[in-house]
């Protein structure tokens, strides 16, 4: 098993505590992820330490008698302490406050406290075997004011601190489970549900044990996770998770179904909305992820490890003490040791060495134990750190020795592309949303968050396109191939394709000079309109010059873009067909004459430039009265018409003498207005060619 | 000697002997006035326009009047194929006739014809180095040259429309009809003809190296033998001058769908060199170039879409359908190739194909599979021999895509047709070409029959379509030519860069600002997505 293959490991940098002993006890918080060493019941300290916090929090406390649990209300703001069956101890932890103790005995008569929970920084609730209380701390007056209190016959509890959710295990075999949610000063009953047991049960014995039950939130529900040893079917015989959706509102509802396929002593994480199972016997973990599609029977679906069972990645021990030159080499840790304690979500800890750690799940390793690509897609658009991991897998599909077929590359680009739809629509409805009432509209509107997931054009283009159209050994009609795909899957999910992308295709077409191909794709608008792309197309003329007239009809339909057009065919000498367009825009009277006459005039033709000097003259002519050029243009009007001068008599007396020919033969009477110079001149033999009956 | 006695001679517009000393405009006017009247040339030139209105009309008023007045359309004469070098020496002249249509000819008479043509190709050599002769006018015929390769000549003779009149004393007098006939579009028709030959054959020359004048000699025979037969000389017009594609229009998503099948079939059929996709006879997209799919397109269209009527659209029980293998999954079938895939005997063969014949001269497989409406094109290396198996499992692969595929486009066209609502019958009849493409449109032309090309305008309307198209070519610059036709048809010619259109309008006592405004819409509705100026 290489180093590549193990897909979880324990977090880099562990909680390191003191060892559990016969003087030293260690209580773990999941509320605040805290990990008590008290040393001989708190006399010769306490340290507590936090995955987050860097300095570890110590102090004394008297030995009034062995400590059964300890636990700060949020924010580390009270401590509260139990030594016996009926009471807890109370102490502030706020600065300038007593520290002095204050306790409070359970309510209920004849109940032994089971534990306690704190659902706030001042809120706390104790389980007693008899029912709950939750109470108000008030720390000034140091003591307590009971919200209220249930009685219910308790066997054992479970608190879910991201639910605020406490699970209270029922009835003689212990599977009636009663869930209550805490929030803000009060507690409310939530409908209770039962846990269905592998087999009728024999005695009427406790049936279920805590162990077997865990709560954890998964994508943004809450779960209750059973563990049943034993399938209720008899024809398999392994061991399977039940999962129960535990809804704020609303019954309790078995969802799905983890298949385990083996038997043995189990434990549950669950790390990135995975379900992670360790199997002690064999040393290794599977996961499962709910939102991946199973089978489902109609009622529950079941699931399937996503991976093939694999060890966590063994873990070294760094050497003790902070000495830079120990010569000590890291100890191997010991995996899957039974001393380990496995809390909700993702912590382990090996009490008997001092470590917690938190579960991680390695995303790379992934890539290669799912060969469905698809899946695969599935799989990672749900992690958290996924956006460089889905990158690299569409890299290495489009390499040349792991290549992938193109549906496959179609099925991953359409998965990637409709999470990006969804984040677009989000953001578009958002934004729509606070245009539409910016104030009133309050807190509902959030913006949406953008996630990892969400794996735009630009990431696609830096990371894996342009770096993929750049390998030569690719054959190119691979690379058109599937970047045609990816634009198809962008359109297919409407989202607009970015300028860089068409960019991209034109330029691995033009390197291979598949230029028909780059002109079909044009004919179809599969490489949308914009001027960045006209003028790209217009430098391609000298390659291949039907990239002249693409480029035109595209200026054309942007038909933002006159002036780059006028300017194309001023370029070209076309200085008629550039008049002829700004008229039938009705742009001429406000066009410079300059550059037209400049132009006209590098063309050497006389005929031409005599045509465009009169058509500005009788623009003047009908915009002032006048067929002078302004004092602006007329100097460099003149100035082009000196060099002409010589050609006014004979073109201008010609020309018109073949206008009145050719107008006459007509029998027509048009006025100079409705006399377009410019077609007259342009097809001087050939204007109008009359074939009979006129 | 049979040479006809009045005869005279005209090149190509731009090779004109003339035309080689001065080049200008003005000097090829005057060159082709001194030319007579009598030949066709010359750009609004009223007397012969004139002349030929006459001549529209007495057409017109056939049916009605002159009930003894019959036509004989152009037909074709001869057809000859030879090479000077090949027999050089007197005594020897035989040799260099490569093929001879009708073959029945004497082999004298044959041995003159060629040597005619031969001779006045010389001639005009004289004048015009690069570009000789291209056409011969004779009051019966007309005769076509092409040199498609270096010394082999392709000779094409046709005759002349005729009406034949009843004259007074009860015999009938023949009238050729001397103008009628447009070279450009026979040019191309007998260009045609060689893109064709070498379409299925490769090229003369690669004949000569395979099997020497024997084997080119069979494989002219074989291929004109049947060719000749379909040419169909009466209904040839500006569109045979164009030799245009006619694009389907589709909607960039569908587009996509099927640029991602292409792309797909080809991964997955690897020997699968090229590709091109048609729907309702139209092409989508070709892998080929743009020359080769010219010719591939004119091949599919006229001749082998044709002899397949459409077994989908016949009945269930009909005899067609019963011939094809039960396929219920989809309604893909190859048009070359095996009929029926169940038959362990059926026969593998596929057209042979050759392009890119200037350049890397590639010889393939032409193996057409369709779908509904939706035909694919693909093509094979040569050397490769497709197998049942191949064809098994190109049938399994393609034909459910392509049947999804196919209903697809059938639904976005029929939702885009709805959307632009513009699907009534257009009340322009107009043709457009674009060069840089090949595009072509026209809503003249009925549906192309292997026949017949059905136009929905009188011939004389095509002819002055013609006409027009011969005089853009003769200028680079962009320009626009109006004709009044007949009782009160319009006729536009526009032509923009690199595109052509033309439209014929038919409204009463129109003049000619309102022709060119109804063009000016004509534009702005059609074209208004290309830049086409007004």
């Amino acid at each position: 098993m290489g180093e590549e293959d193990y897909y979880l490991e324990l977090c880099e940098r562990p909680v390191h505590f003191e060892k559990a002993n016969p003087v030293n006890c260690v209580f773990f918080d999941e509320a605040n992820k805290q990990v008590f060493a008290v040393r001989s019941g708190g006399a010769t300290g306490v340290v507590v330490k936090g995955p987050d916090d860097r300095n570890p929090i110590s102090f004394r406390m008297e030995d009034k008698g062995e400590v059964k649990c300890i636990k700060f209300s949020l924010e580390n703001k009270i401590l509260a302490v139990q030594r016996t069956s009926k009471t807890v101890d109370f102490s502030n932890f706020i600065p300038d406050s007593s520290q002095l103790e204050y306790t409070q005995e359970c309510k209920t008569k004849n109940a032994n406290i089971l534990g306690f929970c704190w659902t706030s920084s001042t809120e706390i609730v104790f389980i007693t075997d008899q029912g709950i209380e939750f109470y108000q701390v008030l720390p000034e007056k140091r003591n307590l004011k009971l919200l209220k209190s249930q009685n219910i016959n308790v066997n054992w509890y479970m608190y879910c601190p991201e639910g605020s959710v406490i699970l209270l295990s029922t009835t003689v075999l212990g599977n009636v489970l009663q869930p209550f949610y805490f929030r803000a000063g009060t507690m409310s009953k939530l409908p209770k549900f039962e846990i269905e047991l592998p087999a009728a049960p024999k005695s009427t014995k406790l049936s279920l044990s805590e162990r077997d039950i865990a709560m954890a939130t998964i994508y943004g529900q809450l779960y209750v996770l059973f563990l049943r040893h034993h399938s209720r079917t008899s024809n398999s015989a392994g061991a399977e998770v039940v999962l129960y959706h535990l809804p704020r509102e609303g019954a309790c509802k078995k969802m799905h179904i983890l298949k385990l396929n083996r038997t043995g002593k189990f434990a549950l994480n669950v790390v990135d909305n995975l379900v992670v199972v360790h199997h002690q016997d064999t040393e290794t973990s599977v996961i499962f992820d709910i939102r991946l599609r199973g089978e489902f029977d109609g009622s529950v679906t079941l699931h399937h490890p996503v991976l093939p069972a694999r060890s966590i990645q063994p873990y070294q021990i760094p050497a003790a003490g902070p000495a830079p030159v120990t010569s000590q080499s890291p100890v191997p840790c010991k995996l899957y040791s039974s001393s380990w304690i496995v809390f909700q979500p993702d912590i382990i800890i090996s009490a008997s060495q001092g470590y917690l750690w938190n579960l991680q799940v390695k995303l790379q390793p992934i890539v290669n134990l799912l060969p469905d690509k698809g899946r695969l897609m599935d799989f990672l658009l749900q992690r958290k750190e996924c956006k460089m991991v889905i990158l690299s897998v569409c890299s290495q599909m489009l390499t040349e020795s792991d290549r992938a077929t193109l549906p496959v590359i179609a099925t991953v680009f359409d998965k990637l592309n409709q999470e990006y739809k969804k984040y677009l629509d989000a953001e578009q409805n958002y934004t729509m949303a606070v245009e539409a009432g910016q104030s009133r509209s309050g807190p509902l509107l959030r913006r949406p968050v953008r996630t990892q997931a969400v794996v735009d054009q630009s990431d696609m283009y830096t990371h894996v396109l342009s770096v993929f159209t750049e390998k030569k050994e690719t054959p190119h009609k691979f690379v058109i191939a599937v970047l045609m795909e990816y634009i198809r899957s962008l359109n297919q999910f409407q989202i607009t394709v970015q300028h860089y992308l068409h960019e991209l295709v034109i330029r691995t077409l033009v390197q291979h000079s598949l230029f028909s191909t780059l002109h079909q794709f044009l004919q179809y608008h599969v490489l949308s309109d914009s001027k960045p792309l006209a003028c790209l197309l217009l430098s391609l003329e000298s390659f291949y010059p039907p990239a002249h007239q693409l480029s035109l009809d595209m200026l054309k339909r942007l038909s933002t873009a006159n002036d780059e057009i006028v300017e194309v065919l001023l370029s070209k000498h076309q200085v008629l067909a550039a008049l002829r367009f700004i008229r039938g825009i009705g742009g001429h009277d406000n066009i410079s004459a300059r550059k037209f006459l400049d132009a006209a005039k590098q063309t050497e033709d006389h005929m031409l430039f005599y045509t465009i000097f009169r058509f500005f003259e009788q623009r003047n002519q009908r915009l002032r009265g006048n067929p002078s050029f302004t004092p602006g243009e007329n100097r460099a009007a003149r100035k082009l018409w000196g060099s002409h001068i010589q050609y006014q008599e004979i073109t201008g007396g010609w020309g018109g003498a073949r206008k009145l020919l050719v107008w006459r033969t007509l029998g027509l009477v048009l006025k100079e207005q409705n006399f377009v110079p410019a077609r007259i001149s342009l097809s001087l033999f050939t204007v109008v060619r009359v074939d009979s009956g006129c | 000697m049979s040479a006809p006695k009045k005869e005279r001679w005209t090149a190509d517009s731009s090779s004109g002997p003339a035309a080689t000393t001065s080049g200008g405009t003005a000097s090829e006017a005057e060159v082709r006035s001194s030319g007579g009247s009598c030949l066709w040339a010359g750009r609004g030139r009223l007397p012969r326009l004139g002349g030929r209105a006459g001549m529209a009309a007495a057409a017109s008023g056939a049916g009605a009047g002159a009930a003894q007045e019959k036509q004989f359309p152009p037909a074709l004469l001869s057809f000859f194929i030879y090479n000077p070098r090949f027999g050089p020496r007197e005594g020897e002249e035989e040799n260099k006739i490569l093929f001879y249509y009708p073959n029945e000819v004497e082999k004298n008479e044959k041995i003159r014809n060629v040597g005619l043509c031969e001779a006045i190709v010389q001639f005009t050599r004289t004048f015009s180095p690069s570009k000789p002769a291209k056409s011969l006018h004779t009051q019966k015929n007309r005769q076509f040259f092409n040199e498609p390769e270096e010394n082999f000549w392709m000779v094409m003779v046709v005759r002349n429309p005729i009406i034949e009149k009843q004259s007074k004393d009860g015999k009938p007098v023949v009238e050729y009809q001397e103008e009628e006939l447009l070279d450009k579009v026979y040019s191309s028709v007998l260009q045609q003809c060689y893109s064709m030959y070498k379409l299925f054959n490769g090229t003369f020359l690669r004949a000569m190296e395979d099997g020497g004048v024997k084997l080119l000699k069979e494989r002219l025979e074989k291929f004109f033998h049947r060719y000749l037969q379909t040419l169909h000389l009466q209904s040839c017009d500006l569109l045979d001058i164009f030799g245009g594609i006619s694009f389907f229009p589709l909607d960039k998503m569908t587009y996509l769908k099927i640029q991602s099948f292409i792309n797909r079939m080809e991964e997955s059929l690897s020997i699968v060199k090229y590709t091109a996709f048609l729907y309702n006879d139209q092409l989508i997209w070709s892998g080929l170039e743009q020359d080769d799919m010219r010719i591939l397109y004119k091949y599919l269209t006229t001749s082998l879409f044709p002899r397949h009527i459409e077994p989908e659209l016949a009945g269930r029980d009909s005899p067609i359908r019963a011939e094809m293998p039960g396929n219920l999954q989809h309604y893909g079938r190859f048009l070359t190739g095996p009929l029926n895939l169940n038959d362990p005997e059926a026969k593998c063969r596929f057209p042979k194909i050759f392009v890119n014949t200037d350049d890397t001269y590639e010889a393939l497989h032409l193996i057409v599979y369709k779908a509904m409406s939706a035909a694919v094109c693909f093509m094979i290396d040569a050397s490769i021999q497709p197998t049942l198996d191949f064809c098994r499992r190109l049938d399994s692969i393609v034909g459910p895509q392509l049947t999804v595929l196919a209903s697809d486009i059938c639904e976005q066209f029929n939702i885009n047709k709805r959307m632009s609502g513009s699907e009534k019958e257009p009340q322009f009849k107009f043709i457009y070409f674009n060069h840089m493409n090949l595009a072509e449109k026209s809503t003249v032309h009925m549906r192309k029959t292997p026949s017949v090309s059905l136009t929905s305008v009188h011939p004389d309307l095509m002819k002055i379509l013609g006409d027009i198209n011969s005089d853009f070519t003769r200028v680079d610059e962009d320009e626009e030519i109006i004709v009044k036709a007949m009782s009160d048809y319009w006729v536009v010619g526009k032509k923009s860069d690199q595109r052509e259109l033309y439209v014929i309008l038919n409204q009463k006592n129109a003049n000619l600002i309102e022709v060119n405004e109804e063009v000016k819409k004509l534009c702005a509705t059609q074209f208004n997505n290309i830049f086409f100026l007004d």
